[in-house]
């Protein structure tokens, strides 16, 4: 089942995850919501401030496994600037690449995103990648809780 | 240590040696593979335990020849049925050293029969501003259900605190006993420090204000010699699939006189003696609290994994499981960033630890790799994570199949991880 570890820990997701992008709490959000994965306790604390349909800017907090914290780092510099719309098809296309095997992606939506899909291999670990996103979409919708379960 | 003769636990003649493990493991199948493409390395023992080959015959054995409902039928398989699951409750209260096999109630596991407990015992007997008194160190099992009945009827949880190493403070537990507390409820081994608690003079201590106390023993009755009438204890429960048998059975141990005077816990099939539309006279003990068809083939499975663990003697784990969990924390503790949480002086085979460079998850994920199955998380005790402000551990947790090689590949193990993770 599991394929080569370096698939999954690769140099640049452990730089995310040591050194996180928008780590920080923003003064003005519009928008919040916090993940909660209640089978390992990670959390996370995500803020936007959302102009005229555009995420303006973003930021996180919280404490969480390796996959976790640099999905969410990797999640942040993604939306930075990407009209709501675009975000949602980010979501859509991301949460494709973690659950369908050898689903046709669209590469250029994910950009960077893509270096989690070794993700895939490891089913337990889905969840860990995938709460940033759950949090952005609550966040999104106006919930102020996501959990994986 | 000298042979005994008498000893429920069978004889001792000092702790296993290499080949005994070596033959001991060829009565668990499961532990002959590969895991991606390593020798499989099972540490996670105290989430659950592997099955010998006698417990999954006699599982397979009653489904081939015997199954039929017990206590009810006539016939030769029913007789059949009844006599094999009753077999399996005289052995369990020959292992726990029970007065009366009456006493041996079957549950589905450890957090059956504390909700039992709390459900039964608690809603007969406790009343607005009663204590109940855990330890700070308890399985979310034994503290939920106590907070269900805190909310229904005003009881108030006391909480014994413990130090850093995980060793309970008993002045402050003494300072908690008053008028007011209707029972004291701890576990026996803490499943995520491994510490070992002083549960006689906890008896004591209760006993000498006429408190009864319940032990969960969950984590210690597959790894040591468990006596409820040396312990001293009112209750007792603990689960099948910990202690080599199978999932879904359990046991709660009561002193007759208070499962007497406790309301049943469900109501059904075989907990009554005889029912009409305006009343019905409730069973004796054990019927009384087992309610519906049980689990037969779990409690078949369970007696037989109980004579196995007799054959081999719980004071031989006992010393073998001690001597792998000593030398497991010596080798842990060679290596710089890793903190081992939980150094009581009188602890079982957990060796919980956690690492600043890595979380538990991705430790959990880089040791898979290796063939290691250790357990990542908060073990369902987030107020013992809490009290040492950490999110999670790694915990590998030693049985009597495992070897001194199985804790090297598990240094080796971590070893990758630092090479990962720096």
């Amino acid at each position: 089942m599991a394929s080569d570890l370096s698939d999954l820990y690769q140099e640049i997701l452990l730089e995310h995850n040591r050194r996180p992008r928008n780590f920080r709490t923003l003064e003005d959000p519009t928008h919040h919501a916090d993940g909660f994965n209640p089978l390992c306790g990670d959390e996370i604390s995500l803020q936007l401030r959302v102009d005229e349909q555009t995420v303006g800017d973003v930021g996180f907090q919280g404490h969480g496994c390796a996959i976790s914290r640099a999905s969410a780092s990797l999640l942040t510099q993604a939306v930075k600037g990407a009209s709501i719309s675009d975000a949602i098809a980010m979501f859509d296309e991301f949460h494709r690449m973690l659950t369908e095997p050898d689903a046709d992606l669209n590469y250029d939506v994910l950009g960077d995103l893509e270096m989690l899909a070794g993700v895939i291999a490891y089913p337990t670990r889905i969840k860990c990648a995938i709460l940033a996103w759950h949090t952005l979409k609550a966040a999104m919708d106006g919930e102020d809780i996501a959990t994986t379960e | 240590m000298t042979a005994t003769n008498g000893d429920p636990h069978g004889s001792s003649y000092g702790a296993l040696t290499a080949d005994d493990v070596a033959r001991i493991r060829m009565d668990f199948p499961v532990l002959d593979q590969l895991i991606n493409g390593k020798p499989l390395v099972y540490l996670d023992n105290a989430a659950t335990t592997q099955k010998p080959r006698p417990v999954i015959d006699a599982i397979s054995n009653y489904y081939l020849h015997n199954n039929a409902n017990v206590h009810r039928g006539v016939h030769t398989l029913s007789q059949r049925a009844t006599d094999d699951y009753e077999v399996g409750r005289e052995a369990i209260r020959r292992f726990i050293n029970a007065p009366d096999s009456s006493e041996i109630i079957y549950v589905r596991g450890t957090t059956e029969g504390l909700n039992l407990v709390a459900s039964s015992y608690g809603r007969k007997f406790f009343k607005a501003g009663d204590e109940v008194i855990i330890t700070g160190m308890e399985h979310h099992s034994n503290i939920v259900p106590w907070q269900i009945l805190g909310k229904e009827i005003g009881i108030r949880l006391r909480v014994i605190p413990f130090t850093d190493q995980g060793e309970l403070l008993m002045d402050e537990y003494e300072s908690m006993l008053n008028e007011r507390t209707r029972l004291v409820s701890v576990v026996h081994q803490s499943n995520a420090l491994g510490t070992i608690n002083p549960v006689s003079s906890i008896v004591e201590m209760a006993h000498a204000r006429g408190i009864p106390v319940m032990i969960d023993a969950a984590q210690s009755i597959p790894h040591m010699p468990v006596d409820v009438q040396a312990m001293g204890a009112d209750f007792l429960t603990f689960s099948g699939h910990k202690m080599y048998g199978p999932t879904g059975i359990g046991v709660l141990w009561g002193r007759a006189d208070l499962l007497n005077e406790m309301p049943p816990y469900q109501s059904g099939g075989e907990m009554i003696r005889s029912v009409t539309y305006e009343e019905t006279i409730y069973n004796v003990i054990p019927h009384k609290f087992e309610a519906g068809t049980p689990d037969i083939a779990g409690a078949i499975g369970l007696g037989a994994a109980v004579e196995y663990l007799e054959a081999i003697g719980m004071d031989r784990i006992a010393a073998y499981e001690q001597a792998l969990m000593r030398y497991g924390a010596e080798r842990l503790a060679e290596i710089e960033g890793v903190r081992l949480i939980g150094t009581a002086e009188n602890r079982g085979g957990v060796l919980s630890f956690y690492m600043e460079s890595a979380h538990a998850h991705d430790i959990g994920t880089i040791l898979d790799a290796e063939g290691i199955a250790v357990r990542t998380g908060h073990h369902c005790a987030q107020p013992v994570m809490a009290r040492y402000e950490i999110p999670a551990t790694v915990r590998a947790s030693l049985s009597f199949y495992n070897t001194t090689e199985e804790i090297d590949a598990l240094i080796k193990g971590i070893d990758r991880v630092i090479e990962v993770f720096g």
